[in-house]
């Protein structure tokens, strides 16, 4: 591991004496705060969403103590123990995507789902969502920064093969995301700027030439209807119409807890997932949205802070990554339910309702904690 | 240093990182900037706005069903119309306890326990949220009057005016225009549920399911501002449904009904159409039904009674009946046996009564048990006589046959627009092997050549192989649609043209089919002494029902007569200039020539003839060619 080789580090350098209790742990105080504040508000909001549903509200209660459990063993885990077996970890991901492809053509339609009845049942495109970061910061944290345009090759091709396999389940939103995730890490690893932006420039004439001459009438009315939902306003529209009236009606202070109108009467689809922020935007107004920034801010910021001080390219690389790719979540959600994006299926973290993404998300800062608290102490200078 | 050491630089990397994070966060701060002024946007800048449309879920987004095109037939007389109907609507959000509403509706309209179990059903399809579900159609004014009273009793409940489809005409194009029906749940998966938002029918059968697309138009949508009691207050917002475009059909109302009335009352099936346009001027089913039953849901007795009848009126006999062609393909069979050089215009075949093939005892009869004599191809057209045919299919062979019967469209769906057509069956070796695992038999070609044996064949197909001789090879779909909102029809899949060797081959088959009416010795000389305004050729049929043993009886007198043969007739007229294909099948007709042919005359002549019993100028070469010129 010539990565993790860090010659500036001797053993005198090592000071223990400093590591709290949390510290030993491998338990980031900052994080965990966050992270308990936002499970506690989005239960609360939840509860209010649901309909005062205390059934679901346990459930998510006990998905989320899985996720501590599951980010708590992650942490223990040394980074350069996890970047060992990232690569076989990778390659497991990408079979059991290929296993689900396969049951879903033979089972005549889409299927997301591994399930062995009564032993297990997750989806691999979860797994893959931090697979997918620590295998490029796997591969990439070996080379010399910035990536050459061979490395960049590799790293886009381990991108594509899971982005292709989930695009064809078909979750396109999910694709994106893991899309994403790998090419946060090449663009922390100091991918060129005038790749990025060649990047961009080639994609301007060939999204034009596709939709002069390579489309038919039906697949642009459904590109038009995607970007522009309220072009549709009995199908997907329908749902924004309801979550910008829920939010806009909202005001600065809210309407109060459990006394959002628009969610409470059913006018708003799928309250409780996707469209949670709509509740909460109702029930607590303008404040209450922003608090929410602010702690989604804060979070970023701690992620952003372990990328920096990580001692590893391997750790810096993968927190980055990850911590991008959680804003993106974030971003995306608020994007969509306020009418700025298209709508795709992404929750938002730690408040929408749905077991499968909290444990995915805990574990993902299990592991910004296990890079975080796994450093050699140095002495501050 | 003058090499480059490749040993990595981890300051260099930190470096890197960290710039990129920074650049990361000041991206981070900016789109959280963006959020949160577009939260600022919608909940301070446009607060009164959603704050009214959310203050009493006032803003509902209502589909407006387009209003289905009508149907006309081509002279612009009303086939399919839509007329404005009341029928009961629940909106199950508003209803409250919408069961014990529905209780009071059965008990204020005095219904049954039947009619509420249909009910609830209907309401458990409902589709949307507030969405208004009809659950009762063509209210009476009593019973609207009574749901007014009642109407504090009835929360959820309204009257509501719709056009629903309505069919003058009545059975006269039940089996060609369909009808349209309720959406039920295997169609309604199928369906696009936000352009059939607000819809209640689809087209079920024939033109109405077959253009569907086009006579359904596009869903429009308003954006209303309710009351809580679900009252619209407003209208937010509207954008216009685009009505289903108007369908003008090739059939004439009056030819329809003539062709119907010349059957008198027998079941079987008639078929006109256009030789040179493809165009289906008449097509009948006899007998049929009234498909205004079947628009807003038809009773379980008047179904049950339609399904069962010994008489079959929901069979569609012209698209789906499949009938031996019997003698009716002989005018074909010449053509393929012309083509093929197997027989000449003037080589002849003795016939004592039957024919044998080689080496085999059995014996294949003529009709005519007492046989022609020397016959050439006309008089073999002109007398049906079989030996000759029996001769020229064995010398022809199956292969041949098949492909030549498969140019005259035997054995696959002709149409250009009809949903229900059946393909038949032009049988082969290949098809024999894979439905018999059995070899061809050389017998079975013999008896193909007089129509008899494995084909089977729609009355549309025959009339559009007798439409090929007239037309001499030109292939053209027949079709319903004559344009649609003023486009015609696309054929999309051309058949291509026959093509003999020598085209005057057509000139001997038409021949042998004017022969049949006016030769001395023809089949049908009776009904041709009779057609003298113009010149008609046709050819006789019989189709076989059942084999009936020797010896064998029935009881019953009923039941003996329908396992009479069916009689067949097909023909063109003028016969030098054709206007008009008909084929005809009358069920247990017996005679082709007795009881069809004169079906056949009187269509024609109601299409041909003027009221003084003269042919149509149109229709009259000499006439017309004087008013084309200047």
């Amino acid at each position: 591991m010539t990565a993790s080789f860090d010659p500036t580090l001797s053993s005198d350098d090592v000071l223990r004496r400093r590591a709290s209790f949390l510290q030993r742990i491998h338990v980031d105080a900052p994080l965990l705060l966050l992270l308990l504040t936002l499970g506690a508000v989005g239960l609360f909001v939840l509860y209010s969403a649901s309909g005062r549903n205390w059934d679901l509200l346990g459930k998510q209660a006990f998905s989320f103590g899985i996720g501590l459990v599951s980010m708590f063993v992650i942490a223990q885990i040394e980074p350069r123990f996890m970047a060992r077996w990232v690569p076989p970890a990778y390659l497991v991901g990408v079979a059991l995507l290929v296993a689900v492809d396969v049951i879903g053509h033979s089972a005549m339609g889409a299927t997301r789902w591994i399930n062995i009845p009564g032993v297990i049942r997750f989806q691999p495109s979860e797994f893959m969502k931090i697979i997918m970061p620590a295998t490029i910061a796997w591969y990439l944290a070996r080379r010399t920064l910035p990536p050459s345009l061979k490395h960049t090759a590799v790293a886009l091709a381990l991108i594509a093969v899971p982005v292709v396999l989930i695009m064809r389940q078909p979750d396109l939103g999910t694709s994106l995301l893991i899309l994403a995730s790998g090419a946060f890490v090449l663009f922390i690893g100091g991918l060129r700027w005038r790749w990025i932006l060649g990047a961009l420039a080639a994609f301007v004439p060939l999204a034009i030439g596709m939709w002069f001459f390579g489309m038919h009438q039906y697949q642009k009315q459904r590109v038009l209807t995607f970007l522009d939902p309220e072009s549709d306003p009995l199908g997907t529209g329908w749902n924004i119409i309801q979550s910008k009236a829920a939010i806009g009606s909202g005001g600065v202070f809210g309407k109060g807890w459990l006394l959002g109108t628009q969610s409470h009467l059913d006018f708003l689809p799928e309250s409780h997932t996707d469209f949670i922020i709509a509740v909460l935007a109702e029930e607590f107004g303008l404040v209450g949205v922003c608090l929410l920034l602010v702690v989604y801010l804060l979070l970023i910021a701690r992620g952003l802070t372990i990328t920096v001080q990580a001692q590893t390219l391997f750790g810096k690389l993968l927190a980055g990554a990850l911590t991008m790719t959680f804003f993106v979540y974030v971003f995306v959600n608020m994007g969509m339910v306020s009418g700025l994006l298209p709508v795709v299926g992404v929750p938002l973290p730690f408040i929408s309702y749905g077991g499968t993404s909290l444990v995915t998300l805990l574990s993902g800062f299990g592991v910004l904690m296990s890079i975080h608290t796994h450093r050699k102490w140095i002495a501050q200078v | 240093m003058p090499q480059p050491i490749p040993l990595k630089d981890h300051e260099k990397d930190a470096r890197l990182v960290r710039r990129r994070v920074i650049f990361g966060l000041a991206v981070v701060l900016l789109l959280l900037g963006v959020l949160a002024s577009r939260m600022y946007y919608l909940q301070v800048i446009q607060y009164e706005h959603h704050s009214t449309l959310s203050e009493n879920n006032r803003v509902h987004v209502q589909p407006i069903p387009p209003t289905r095109g009508l149907i006309f037939d081509r002279n612009g007389n009303i086939i399919a119309d839509n007329r404005p109907s009341f029928s009961l609507t629940v909106t199950r959000e508003r209803a409250g306890d919408w069961r014990s509403v529905l209780d009071v509706v059965v008990d204020v309209l005095g219904l049954t326990e039947e009619d509420r179990a249909l009910f609830e059903k209907r309401v458990l399809q409902g589709r949307r949220p507030f969405e208004p579900v009809p659950i009762l159609f063509e209210l009476s004014e009593e019973q609207i009057a009574r749901i007014a009273v009642n109407q504090f009793r009835l929360p959820g409940v309204e009257v509501a005016a719709q056009l629903v489809r309505y069919y003058p005409e009545g059975a006269h194009f039940a089996h060609s225009v369909g009808y349209v029906g309720r959406i039920n749940e295997r169609e309604l998966a199928k369906l696009d549920p936000v352009d059939y938002a607000g819809t209640h029918h689809i087209g079920k059968t024939g033109i109405e399911k077959f253009y569907e697309d086009v006579l359904h138009g596009e869903v429009g949508y308003e954006e209303v501002e309710t009351n809580a009691r679900g009252r619209v207050l407003r209208v937010l917002k509207r954008t216009d449904p685009v009505p289903g475009k108007d369908l003008t059909l090739t059939l004439d109302l009056k030819l329809q009904q003539a062709a119907e009335a010349a059957l008198a009352g027998r079941r079987g099936a008639i078929v006109a159409l256009q030789p040179d346009t493809g165009e289906v001027l008449a097509m009948v089913s006899q007998p049929s039904f009234d498909p205004n039953l079947f628009v807003t849901g038809i009773s379980f007795k008047d179904y049950g009674a339609l399904r069962d009848s010994l008489d079959q009126p929901l069979y569609n006999r012209v698209l789906r009946g499949l009938y031996p062609p019997g003698s009716t393909i002989k005018p074909m069979m010449a053509i393929a046996g012309l083509d093929a050089g197997v027989v000449t215009p003037t080589s002849k075949v003795f016939d004592p009564g039957f024919f044998q093939l080689p080496n085999v005892k059995h014996k294949y009869r003529n009709w005519n048990r007492g046989g022609d004599g020397w016959v050439d191809l006309v008089t073999a057209i002109m007398r049906s006589n079989d030996t000759y045919f029996y001769d020229l299919a064995h010398k022809l062979g199956i292969d041949r046959m098949h492909d030549y019967m498969t140019q005259f469209g035997f054995g696959q769906r002709v149409s250009l627009d009809m949903n229900e057509e059946t393909d038949g069956l032009m049988p082969s070796r290949e098809w024999k092997r894979s439905r018999y695992r059995q070899p061809w038999y050389p017998g079975e070609t013999v008896i193909l050549g007089i129509g008899q044996g494995y084909m089977q064949a729609t009355p549309l197909q025959l009339a559009q192989a007798t439409s090929l001789i007239a037309t001499r090879g030109k292939w053209i779909r027949p079709r319903l649609a004559k344009s649609i909102a003023g486009e015609p029809p696309v054929d999309e899949n051309p058949h291509p043209d026959i093509q003999l060797r020598d085209p005057r081959y057509w000139d001997l088959a038409q021949e042998g089919m004017e022969m049949v009416l006016y030769g001395a010795r023809g089949t049908a000389k009776r009904v041709g002494d009779t057609a003298t305004a113009y010149r008609i050729a046709g050819k006789s049929g019989t189709a076989q029902v059942v084999a009936i043993k020797q010896g064998e009886r029935y009881d019953s007198e009923a039941l003996a007569e329908r396992h009479r043969d069916h009689a067949l007739f097909v023909g063109f007229a003028p016969a030098d200039d054709p206007q008009i294909v008909v084929a005809v099948m009358v069920e247990n007709g017996e005679s082709g020539s007795g009881v069809a042919a004169p079906v056949l005359k009187q269509v024609m002549d109601a299409w041909l003839l003027d009221e003084n019993g003269q042919l149509k100028t149109e229709f009259s070469p000499t006439l017309s060619a004087e008013v084309a010129a200047p």
